[in-house]
């Protein structure tokens, strides 16, 4: 496979997550906010402002909007296309990439990276976001699951498809990890305590952000724990956006690529995400928290950094 | 109502396709003309959007490039197919295969000995000042001969409904998946119609362009890989290349994609280099190689050259076709036809002055209003003027450029191209149109039954260009005994 599709079908895919975790993230949000009605400036702010994440967004979002409001993040987030990060962004670069691999992925999902992406353009969105903020965050979502979908059920399982399962998951790791530190930077409210009310309404919302609600209560017997919460998005084996999870198949989706079988490594990218994935399956919540979740999590993120430099260079990088 | 769909459809005194110079309906299109005459304008309308929106999903698109954003547009569809009768498209058939015959021999001629300039009919000052000859590669042998693998003739009809050649298109000709996503739309919208007329398939298209270019691999390779060479994402074609590698099954490749190494040419990728033996590439000479035209080019992979002329690797169509697409040269095909092969042009040409010969310079400025009047080597409808259309100032101004640069135009008369019926804000009226077919050579001499008929969408204007706001039909030739059923 050409070095340039593998790029592609590797990009494509992780903008796609990335413009899901956004609809997710604001979803939630959306939601916490009815929860606790009384509005003050300073609340919202509380409440919207950790979802630019990073310095650069913050200044971005102050030169265009100035006055912080839900409506003013949430239009930043969605439709701003000066915003790297924005979904709009995030889908106007995964089409870009699929444009460029058309001939290697299928027509099916190809037209539904395009339908998505023109619907994002259109006044019609514009529309359902204004009317019902929510119902549009899930049907961003619902197409984005559509693609996996039609991913898995049209497209060869071969080279480029595990490209598309490796951005995936690298990008859904990082994106969980992202959703746990954002709950970390999300201020209790003061007089409210750790574990109170408010604290556990936060997790429930991280959980849902992930889909992660329902599983997580089939094994939590109803208790809401920081711990417990982040042991489950961190650590556990089977649940599709556990950190765990996705490492592993991310190593899966590499070994899958390079034939190589997964008690060895044949290159830098497997031997990162090999030492990865065993320290997810060897660590404990307990030690996590003795070492920080915060500092975990950041340093999870390094690491992903750190792999996807690897097999860009590896597989992308051509002198 | 329904009637009044064709009710006050005019010819105009125009040739029209679909309807004789009394207003009677020409029997292949009897069965159109009835459903449709079924239909009422909001079905029609539906079934437009309907074949508009596959387009757009699709992202059948070409990009028109104004300001500094580039819009995705799709081509303008007309849903009244243009049909051929089984024996006019004989004719056509036999004479495209004639005209591309020659034009391999002419530049096989023109890049080795020469002929049919020392015989003295082509003069070498035109050869030698044609702005797509390249003297770099006289004396390279290409395999089987074939230069132009892939041909898009331009066909008109005038007043009389005869068949002329506007112009050959040796280089990259584009527009061949415009034909086959035509056919795949009107199927969609009218599946019943095609169920009522023997129309000839298209879709081996990709296929028999595949086997052409396998034909030609170098040194006879029974199994090469074939890519097609792309100048990326953002060309107004884009679509096309991307469609057709898809469609047989090779790679797409960008300048960035391939490597030269001791003279063969590499593709990069996730398991190392890999040598590639054909390559279909749409682009052109001038920015191919950096290394021997254009030093600027962006698109380009250094060292192509050399491993063509080694005869390491080969280009389709081959380097240095322009030299037969040169508006100038086109004056000399029929000349060719008799050079070469001995036979009478089945084709004939438009009249053409080449404003390079005195006599015919002085016809031309002497009837500049009543001429067309083409750069030699500009294409896309560019550089041309149509003298009844002209303002005074443009008259002027290609009266100028003409005595500056007389090998760099020709004339014709004005041709009042054929007219077909085309769908236009809720009522039928006819529109210019021409046709495009695609001839491919390699093993055999091959033609896409029909071709891309172009329209000129704008009332009353001859330009069919899409960049000039043309559209397409679907082209529908019929089986032999080819009566509707």
């Amino acid at each position: 496979m050409l070095s340039r599709v593998a790029d592609s079908c590797f990009w494509l895919s992780r903008y796609l997550e990335r413009a899901e975790t956004n609809s997710r993230i604001l979803d939630v949000n959306i939601q916490i906010a009815l929860d606790f009605e009384e509005n003050n400036d300073a609340k919202v702010r509380q409440q919207w402002m950790p979802i630019l994440s990073t310095a650069k967004e913050q200044e971005l979002f102050r030169q265009i909007h100035g006055e912080v409001t839900s409506e003013a993040i949430m239009d930043f987030v969605t439709f701003e296309k000066t915003n790297a990060n924005s979904i709009l962004s995030s889908m106007t670069l995964a089409r870009e990439n699929a444009r460029t691999v058309r001939e290697q992925i299928s027509s099916e999902m190809w037209e539904q990276i395009n339908r998505l992406y023109l619907y994002l353009q259109s006044p019609a969105a514009r529309t359902a976001f204004r009317e019902s903020p929510i119902g549009f965050f899930r049907l961003l979502v619902d197409n984005l699951h559509s693609f996996q979908g039609i991913t898995d059920a049209t497209m060869t399982h071969g080279e480029g498809w595990q490209f598309i399962q490796a951005g995936k998951y690298i990008e859904r790791a990082d994106s969980t990890s992202r959703v746990l530190d954002f709950k970390y930077h999300l201020l209790l409210p003061s007089g409210e305590q750790v574990g109170g009310n408010v604290d556990i309404t936060q997790w429930m919302a991280v959980l849902r952000s992930c889909s992660a609600m329902e599983a997580y209560f089939k094994i939590s017997h109803g208790h809401v724990t920081s711990w417990q919460v982040a042991e489950f998005l961190i650590l556990h084996d089977t649940f599709p956006r556990s950190i765990r999870f996705c490492v592993d198949a991310l190593d899966q989706a590499l070994h899958s690529i390079s034939g190589v079988d997964r008690g060895h490594f044949s290159n830098e990218a497997e031997r990162l995400s090999g030492a990865l994935r065993s320290n997810l399956a060897f660590t404990t919540v307990d030690s996590i928290f003795r070492f920080g979740l915060h500092q975990y999590l950041d340093q999870s993120q390094e690491r992903l950094n750190e792999i996807s430099n690897a097999l860009a260079e590896t597989y992308f990088r051509w002198t | 109502m329904a009637q009044g769909f064709f009710d006050r459809y005019e010819s105009e005194g125009f040739f029209d396709e679909m309807f004789d110079g009394e207003g009677k309906v020409r029997p292949h299109y009897q069965r159109i003309l009835e459903r449709f005459t079924e239909m009422d304008a909001q079905t029609f309308e539906r079934k437009r959007a309907l074949a508009e929106k596959a387009y757009l999903n699709q992202g059948i698109t070409f990009t028109i490039y104004s300001g500094d954003e580039g819009t995705e547009r799709i081509m303008p569809f007309d849903l009244v197919p243009r049909i051929i009768p089984p024996d006019e498209w004989n004719l056509l058939e036999r004479g495209l295969e004639q005209r591309l015959r020659a034009l391999n021999l002419f530049l096989h001629d023109i890049y080795h000995d020469q002929r049919i300039i020392r015989e003295g009919i082509i003069p070498l000052e035109i050869i030698r000042t044609a702005k797509h000859y390249r003297p770099e590669l006289i004396g390279v042998d290409v395999p089987h001969d074939i230069y132009i693998h892939v041909c898009g003739t331009d066909l008109i009809r005038g007043a009389d409904g005869g068949y002329l050649v506007l112009e050959d298109n040796g280089r990259c000709p584009s527009g061949v998946s415009y034909l086959l996503e035509n056919r795949q739309a009107m199927k969609r919208v009218f599946p019943h119609l095609f169920s009522r007329y023997p129309v000839r398939p298209v879709d081996r298209y990709p296929q028999e362009l595949l086997a052409a270019l396998r034909y030609v691999a170098p040194h006879g390779n029974p199994d090469p890989t074939v890519v097609v060479l792309t100048p990326g994402i953002y060309n107004s074609a884009y679509f096309e290349h991307s469609f057709l590698a898809r469609s047989m099954g090779i790679e797409i490749v960008t300048n960035q994609d391939l490597i030269v190494k001791d003279d063969f040419v590499y593709m990069k990728t996730t398991k190392g280099l890999e040598k590639v033996d054909v390559i279909y590439r749409r682009v052109d000479d001038d920015f191919l190689d950096p290394t021997v035209f254009r030093k600027d080019s962006m698109l380009g992979v250094p060292g192509i050259v050399n491993a063509y002329r080694k005869g390491n690797v080969n280009l389709a169509n081959a380097l240095g076709t322009g030299v037969a697409d040169d508006k100038v040269t086109y004056y000399y095909v029929p000349a060719m036809i008799r050079f070469y092969l001995g036979e009478e042009p089945i084709l004939p040409n438009v009249d053409t002055f080449l404003s390079a010969v005195e006599s015919d310079r002085k016809y031309i400025l002497e009837n500049l209003e009543n001429l067309v009047i083409k750069a030699a080597n500009e294409s896309g409808g560019y550089g041309m003027m149509i003298g009844p259309k002209a303002t005074r100032e443009e008259i002027e101004k290609f009266r100028a450029a003409i005595i500056a640069d007389p090998r760099g135009y020709i004339a014709q008369p004005v041709i009042n191209l054929s007219r077909s019926p085309c769908y236009c804000d809720g009522t039928f009226e006819g529109r210019h149109i021409d046709l495009r077919p695609y001839i491919l050579m390699g093993e055999k001499t091959t033609i896409i039954p029909g071709g891309l008929t172009r329209v000129a969408m704008r009332k009353g204007s001859l330009v069919v260009n899409s960049s000039q706001g043309g559209g397409t039909k679907d082209t529908w030739v019929l089986d032999e005994g080819g009566q509707p059923c």
